[in-house]
């Protein structure tokens, strides 16, 4: 083939398969849109047919801009890093963030004020507690994962990301599978399943975008420039991989129709409860901690500048708790219908899943060994401690409440909702949000506006964890006993009502808790801004140069 | 990469340092300026991890456990949670089969003139109605907008103890049940019986029997109104009727409301609040210290 210079710039094969593809996308959507059997699902369908007409527009105008020859992979030796989509990522977190945070403060002030929902169906209880739930789980969550993990594998494998619309299709089109599914909520379109409400098309465009997202992993992972994974990316690796093995497995499902938005899934009864609540429990499993122990183990010893405390427990305690973690989903339903093998089992390796977790903690928190003083200088590695902390406690108080004598307690009580808080907004948050404080001034080139308000928000907020989770201690341990309480003749001492009457005081402590937290992440979305609005400044933190050539 | 870059990784001992803070050699890898220190399990979490397995191991011999293609092992003492839950049930019925027992023998006009059988039949009472009722009737009976109160003196169906029992066995309008309580209040307007005027008039001629603060007097055409329409049933000037469950109209207690646009709805739409019949979803003896319950909370005939 003739070379001259410059190279003619042409479309490449991804520019015209990917235009073709959301071509045809826009116009069956489209012509779904015009068919569909409610009016949720139509609102759906367009936006399907608008985001594919959106992506060629965009695919177009990136094919004007660019230059003739693909992006360099190396540049003076140096890999030419792809930081586009982490910053879209990064931003989208905060944004995903703070609407989720908010929204749960309003169903927390529904629970003490249930007027509160103003008796629109929109904001009722039921569909407001799903978009909470979805948005700070998946979307908050999820994009701070992808932020991270598009940053991480870049750096440890020395390599620029693989593919090139590839990458933003990940950011992009998870980010559209969010907004499919939290309207949905909204307009009532929900499969009824906690953690995997999102009807089949959703999950059918997650699946695409979700195997997408593995295949740049692995593709970068190949090009690395170095002998070694590094164990951030077995963590990350665990995460993307089981995740798509849960979502296929609770969404075995037929749709009522191509123009319905209903489905019916193949699982009967107690089988069904079984298989949601081994998605469910691996939710937290695989997402919640696996990917976030990803970003721990990269952050933690960036930030102190120290080695991690120790190779073979992060071995260890990886391959132990991918192990006994995918077991652990049936003590979500013990005393119910799931025969009594499965919730033994369930208990057991819950238990025995203890260690493993803490293998976790203990690498975070020893790798600080010889700069704790950096604590006392740093609010952002005080708060990516202080996650490792929460992490510890609730991984301890998670084996606890398996114990079926304890779950006969704590099961369906308020001490549930403290201890998912425990691990979400101490662990999930906090990491996630000691991560995005390094992150974005590192790929935007900017220094942190202000360690003073990071110091601000890191006390605000965990007050309101502490106030979170210890008022729900109290509530889900008196309503435990109150449910459980008899007279001395036989006869239950308290109705239903009246433990809910007892819970209005712990119920509006939740509340400011949640509020301070609400406060806390403005703090910090103020603070990226005033970042980002500041001038960029030389990378503080250049790379050395890979002494290993890539082969 | 293949296994040859894996080697070449082993093959640079000249990386492995030994990190001065803590004494221990690294392992010679770095990622971006990551390194890893070689350091060995810590002893108390490989025990505890032991100690876990060990226990786990124990536990799942002793109890149910493990699938086979028939089910799953019994465990050493053959426990099942249905067998528990049947123990824990017959234990309950046990502690309380004296009471029941009593409260059951005795007939429902005597039990409240023996202080220990109405204490008795208070307690069993207290708490079904906690359980079953105040949902609608509130903790304390105190009712609720188109809920009655139970506490005062007005009985929409009557408040002896017989009327009580009936009501809470066959319900209100329950259309499921053959006995239920059914007489219901035409709709006036809706049905074409009254014009929107005489309704308004006789609304306001209502609402001069109980005497609401802004009512006005009486008028003729009021009472000729009220004469042809609702005394049949509500009786002359508003004194209800238990027997067709027509409320008393005389005094300050009001189901849905005493002000005028609430009386005039209720006269153009007619009909009634419903309740469900009680009798098979509880037991007798429930029902029976129910009633005395809710007849001993304030208002009972």
């Amino acid at each position: 083939m003739e070379r001259t210079h410059p190279i003619a710039k042409q479309l490449t094969f991804g520019e015209k398969s990917l235009s073709a593809i959301f071509f045809a996308l826009a116009i069956a959507t489209a012509y779904i849109a015009i068919n569909a059997y409610s009016s949720a699902y139509a609102f759906h369908a367009s936006l399907f047919s608008l985001g594919s007409i959106g992506a060629v527009i965009a695919i177009f105008l990136r094919y004007r801009a660019r230059d003739a020859a693909p992006a360099p992979l190396m540049i003076d030796g140096r890999p030419n890093y792809n930081y586009g989509p982490i910053k879209f990522a990064s931003l989208a977190a905060l944004f995903w963030g703070v609407a989720g945070f908010v929204v749960g403060l309003y169903l927390a002030l529904e629970l003490a004020y249930p007027a509160l929902n103003l008796d629109l169906p929109w904001i009722n209880f039921g569909r407001l507690r799903p978009l909470h739930t979805s948005a700070v789980i998946f979307a908050f969550g999820g994009n701070v994962l992808l932020a991270t993990s598009f940053y991480v594998m870049q750096r440890t494998s020395r390599a620029r990301i693989a593919g090139d619309l590839a990458p933003w299709f990940v950011m992009l089109g998870y980010n559209f599978f969010i907004l499919i599914a939290g309207t949905g909520y909204l307009l009532g379109v929900t499969r009824g399943h906690e953690y995997a409400e999102p009807e089949w098309y959703a999950i059918l465009w997650l699946v695409v975008v979700w195997v997408i997202y593995l295949l740049v992993y692995l593709f970068t992972l190949a090009r690395r420039a170095e002998p070694h994974i590094y164990v951030a990316n077995w963590f990350y690796l665990s995460f993307i991989v089981t995740v798509a093995v849960l979502v296929l497995g609770n969404n075995v499902e037929i749709p009522v129709s191509v123009f319905s938005p209903k489905s019916v899934i193949v699982w009967a009864g107690v089988q069904d409860a079984m298989i949601q609540w081994w998605y469910g429990h691996n939710a937290v499993g695989f997402f919640l901690t696996a990917g976030f122990l990803g970003i721990m183990y990269y952050f933690i010893p960036k930030r102190t500048g120290r080695p991690i405390y120790s190779y073979r427990l992060s071995i260890v305690h990886f391959w132990a708790l991918i192990f006994l973690y995918i077991w652990a989903g049936p003590h979500h339903l013990h005393y119910t219908a799931l025969p009594d093998w499965a919730q033994t089992l369930g208990m057991v390796f819950s238990v025995v899943l203890w260690m493993p977790s803490w293998g976790g903690m203990i690498n975070g928190l020893m790798t600080l060994s010889g700069a704790w003083d950096k604590l006392r200088t740093d609010p952002v590695l005080r708060m990516l401690v202080v996650s490792v902390a929460f992490y510890g406690m609730s991984t301890f108080e998670g084996p606890l409440m398996s114990v079926k004598a304890v779950n006969s307690l704590s099961h369906y009580t308020d001490w549930g909702i403290g201890h998912v808080h425990s691990g979400s907004l101490g662990w999930v948050g906090f990491v996630s949000f000691g991560a995005l404080y390094c992150l974005i001034p590192w790929v935007y080139n900017r220094r942190l506006y202000s360690l003073k308000l990071v110091n601000w928000h890191f006390w605000i907020s965990t007050i309101g964890i502490v106030f979170y989770i210890s008022s729900m201690w109290v509530a889900g341990i008196m309503q435990g006993l109150m449910w459980r309480a008899y007279t001395p003749q036989g006869f239950l001492e308290y109705s239903f009502v009246e433990t809910t009457e007892a819970l209005h005081p712990e119920y509006v402590i939740r509340a400011i808790g949640g509020g301070l937290f609400v406060i806390g992440a403005l703090i910090m979305v103020y603070n990226i801004w005033r970042t980002l609005a500041s001038p960029a400044v030389e990378p503080a933190r250049d790379v050395a140069v890979s002494p290993i050539p890539a082969e | 990469m293949s296994d040859d870059t894996f080697d070449k990784g082993q093959a640079k001992p000249g990386k492995v340092r030994i990190d001065p803070l803590s004494g221990v050699p690294t392992t010679g890898h770095e990622w971006d300026g990551i390194e890893e220190l070689n350091t060995p399990l810590p002893r108390w979490w490989v025990w505890t991890f032991w100690v876990t397995i060990v226990w786990g191991i124990g536990y799942t011999i002793v109890y149910p456990a493990w699938p086979t293609l028939s089910g799953g092992t019994q465990g050493l003492f053959a426990w099942n949670s249905r067998t528990q839950v049947a123990a824990d049930v017959a234990d309950l019925q046990t502690t309380r089969g004296p009471v029941l027992e009593k409260i059951a023998a005795a007939p429902l006009e005597k039990i409240e003139s023996d202080p220990e059988l109405l204490a008795a039949a208070r307690m069993v009472g207290k708490v079904a109605f906690a359980t079953n009722c105040a949902s609608c009737h509130g903790a304390g009976g105190q009712g609720a907008k188109g809920y009655a109160n139970l506490n005062d003196d007005d009985w929409i169906w009557g408040g002896k103890l017989s009327d009580i029992k009936q009501t809470i066995e066959h319900g209100v309008r329950w259309e499921s049940d053959k006995e239920t309580r059914s007489s219901t209040m035409p709709a006036f307007g809706r049905d074409g019986v009254l014009t929107a005027q005489q309704i308004s008039i006789v609304a306001d001629h209502v609402r001069t029997y109980a005497e609401t603060p802004d009512s006005d007097a009486p008028t003729p055409e009021g009472e000729k109104l009220y004469a042809e329409n609702c005394a049949s049933c509500h009786g002359a000037e508003g004194k209800g009727n238990p027997e067709m469950g027509a409320p008393a109209l005389y005094d300050q207690i009001w189901l849905y409301g005493s002000d005028k646009a609430t009386v005039v709805s209720r006269i153009r739409n007619g009909g009634g609040a419903v309740m469900p019949a009680w009798k098979g979803k509880l037991d007798d003896t429930t029902i029976k210290a129910l009633a005395v319950y809710v007849h001993s909370l304030g208002g009972g005939q």
